[in-house]
């Protein structure tokens, strides 16, 4: 049983990461032939560097996905805040399902209606550019929204509902007790859902392409433009370099975190979980009598 | 908390100033927005000249205006005319084919040109003036063309069944036949075959093309747009209709490659320049559109592109033609064929009418047993457990709740 379930893990990893280290050993290939490997070389990796639209592409997608996730992650946190301290039950629910519909929708869907909207007005208000660079962040923080709530309601809901009024009990303003004693607990899910919107909009194509303008082409759109010819694989080079700069974030990001708090993090977690498991078991052993 | 506070000044920080970035314009430059097929432009990679950037220092030589070339790309030509359609008028310069420019001359989306700013358009050959998409040439100025032919692996085809359609539809290379995957293409290769007009109205013409494809259909490994490249170049694949140019970027990284134009004729294309309407730099487009018709830029073009260029001054520069030699011996008889020899036609517009059933007959095509059956089963098989799971789940414990 033991082999098996470690062939299994080997078989899904196997499916996951082979078509990445294809990709990173064709970056290295001397020509751009994609079925035969003829010979090692930097070749693509110069002709990258030399290539000004695919930066320019690169640019604009690392600008779009920075402030589309700040923006999303400071909206997402403030709502999440407000879906939390709502009384009514009723209006909670449905506003948590109204935000969830971006995520639900078709990104299709999403990124017509958009488009549409965005011309409609523009053309209201009279703009030559119905379609520019803030279009297209208003559309990604419209998807983005969603993932960051539904990261950081959780932790809202796991926090001790009693800090923040103790904490104004000891003399803080409510201003105080949210900046002091709530955000810090709800810190890891805004992390998680930056990180999340960071990257979905890094590798979103069908919204970009539908509210993108003149004035700015992201990577996904100058890729897909490529295929009218073929990929060159100095888009390869690029990716290999994305990759292993995601890999040494996260390790980086693993290493800090393991050093000062992981550790202790994940005491109090395991803590919390006996408490828990106590108090239920207590509670159904009381039921039974 | 600091840690906190940190994190949150620092994302309100590098929003300011990414924003600052992109705000950041000068004032005095002027923005053209060319809109372009992908890789369909000297770019200044490998080697080559940096069409755009040798623009921008041409202009502020010439006119003394700071210029930037802003330069976006497309990969289909209705992709563009959507994006167009849609109502975002920020371009200054499309380049789209011979089909899509006659739609949108109907359709009033591009300017007329002010040829008086393009003097260098005397030197397209007359073979491509006044052409039917564009009859008093009022609209278009053509910037590559290029036939359909085939691609063949000399090590697997035999030479004697080469010169005809029919390689296409001969069962001797099951499964090593390539064919287009859209139905323009596709139905044109049937109907070259059978010397139908490939704009022919008439349903009963379209339903003999969509025969002989259905017909063709067991020896077609498959379906295909760009992957052509790999499959051909990789050799999984022995025969493809395909773009002369595009074969000459083929044959570079396998030279066991070689093309023939079928002797019943076949397709033409003409990618031209416009400017659609809504453009606000009228006549930096014109004078864009001016340079790359002068003899430097257009030669890179050509030699960067594969494409047969319509330039006179191309077509006669040594450069070039030792160039293309250099690159594939045959290249200029491959490009620019004795036009008695194979004859040609353009695709023209269809009426809705005609788009319809060629639509109608396509879907037919490729729906047609495309999956097997035995996937059909596989799906209803796991349809039938995962319900029959859920329904077991919910009946235990409706008996569980039940028994309490």
């Amino acid at each position: 049983m033991k082999i098996l379930s470690k062939t299994y893990i080997a078989l899904i990893l196997a499916i996951m990461y082979i078509p990445i280290l294809v990709l990173m050993l064709f970056s290295f290939n001397s020509t751009n032939n994609t079925g035969v490997f003829t010979g090692f070389s930097f070749y693509w990796y110069q002709e990258l560097f030399r290539s000004a639209e695919t930066f320019a592409a690169l640019k604009n997608t690392l600008i779009l996905a920075v402030s589309s996730a700040v923006t999303a992650t400071l909206i997402g946190t403030a709502a999440s805040l407000g879906l939390h301290r709502m009384r009514s039950k009723f209006l909670r629910g449905t506003i948590t399902s109204l935000t969830n519909i971006p995520m639900m929708n078709p990104d299709i869907v999403t990124g017509i209606s958009m488009m549409l909207l965005f011309v409609f007005v523009g053309t209201r208000l009279g703009s030559t550019e119905k379609l520019n660079f803030w279009t297209l962040l208003i559309a990604h923080v419209t998807f983005n929204l969603p993932y960051v709530i539904l990261n950081v309601t959780p932790k809202f809901r796991q926090m001790d509902k009693h800090l923040p009024e103790a904490a104004q009990d000891l003399g803080c303003t409510p201003v105080q007790s949210f900046f002091k004693v709530e955000l810090p607990c709800i810190m890891p899910g805004i992390v998680t859902g930056f990180i999340m919107a960071f990257t979905l909009s890094l590798d979103d194509f069908v919204i970009s392409y539908f509210c993108s303008g003149s004035d700015f082409q992201t990577l996904p759109i100058l890729i897909y433009s490529m295929t009218k010819k073929e990929v060159k694989p100095d888009i390869y080079a690029l990716s290999t370099l994305m990759i292993i700069a995601i890999l040494a974030l996260l390790i980086l990001s693993n290493l800090s975190n393991g050093r000062d708090d992981g550790l202790a993090r994940l005491h109090n977690w395991r803590s919390r979980v006996r408490e828990k498991v106590q108090t239920r078991r207590e509670a159904k052993g009381g039921g039974a009598k | 908390m600091k840690r906190s506070f940190r994190f949150l000044f620092l994302m309100a920080a590098s929003l300011m100033l990414l924003i600052m970035l992109v705000s950041c314009d000068g004032k005095d430059t002027i923005t053209l927005n060319v809109y372009n097929w992908g890789e369909y432009i000297s770019d200044g990679s490998e080697g080559t000249l940096d069409v755009n950037a040798a623009f921008e220092e041409y202009y502020y030589e010439t006119y003394g205006q700071k210029v930037k070339v802003n330069y976006t790309t497309y990969a289909s030509n209705e992709d563009m005319y959507a994006k167009l359609r849609s109502g975002s008028t920020g371009y200054d310069i499309v380049i789209p084919s011979e089909y899509m420019i006659q739609r949108m001359i109907n359709e009033g989306m591009l300017e007329e040109l002010d040829f008086d700013n393009i003097p260098n358009f005397e030197y397209i050959a007359p073979e491509f003036r006044n052409q039917y998409y564009d009859p008093d040439n009022l609209y278009s100025v053509p910037y590559t063309y290029g036939m359909v032919g085939i691609i063949y692996n000399t090590k697997m085809v035999d030479e004697a069944d080469i010169g005809s359609w029919d390689l296409l539809w001969n069962e001797k290379y099951t499964g090593k036949i390539l064919q287009f995957n859209n139905a323009r293409d596709a139905f044109g290769t049937a109907m070259y075959y059978q010397g139908i007009d490939v704009n022919t109205k008439d349903r009963a013409q379209w339903e003999i093309a969509v025969n002989l494809l259905k017909q063709q259909k067991p020896l077609v490994q498959g379906y295909v747009m760009d992957e052509v490249f790999n499959k051909m170049k990789g050799e999984s694949a022995a025969i493809a209709p395909y773009y002369a140019g595009d074969y000459l970027t083929m044959y570079d990284s396998n030279d066991a490659l070689a093309f023939y134009y079928p002797e019943e004729g076949t397709n033409v294309f003409v990618d031209a320049m416009c400017i659609p309407k809504g453009s606000r730099q009228k006549n930096v487009a014109e004078a864009y559109i001016n340079f790359m018709l002068t003899e430097e830029i257009a030669v890179a073009n050509a030699e960067y592109i594969g494409y047969a260029s319509p330039n006179l001054l191309v077509r006669e520069s040594e450069d070039y033609i030792a160039y293309m030699e250099d690159w594939h011996e045959d290249a200029m008889t491959i490009l620019y064929p004795d036009t008695a020899s194979v004859p040609t036609q353009y695709y023209h517009m269809l009426d809705a009418e005609t788009q319809a059933i060629s639509n109608e007959l396509w879907e037919q095509l490729k729906i047609e047993s495309s999956v097997g059956d035995t996937v059909h089963v596989i799906a209803l098989v796991i349809v039938v457990i995962c319900t029959a799971f859920f329904l077991w789940r919910f009946i235990l414990k409706k008996y569980r709740t039940s028994q309490y």
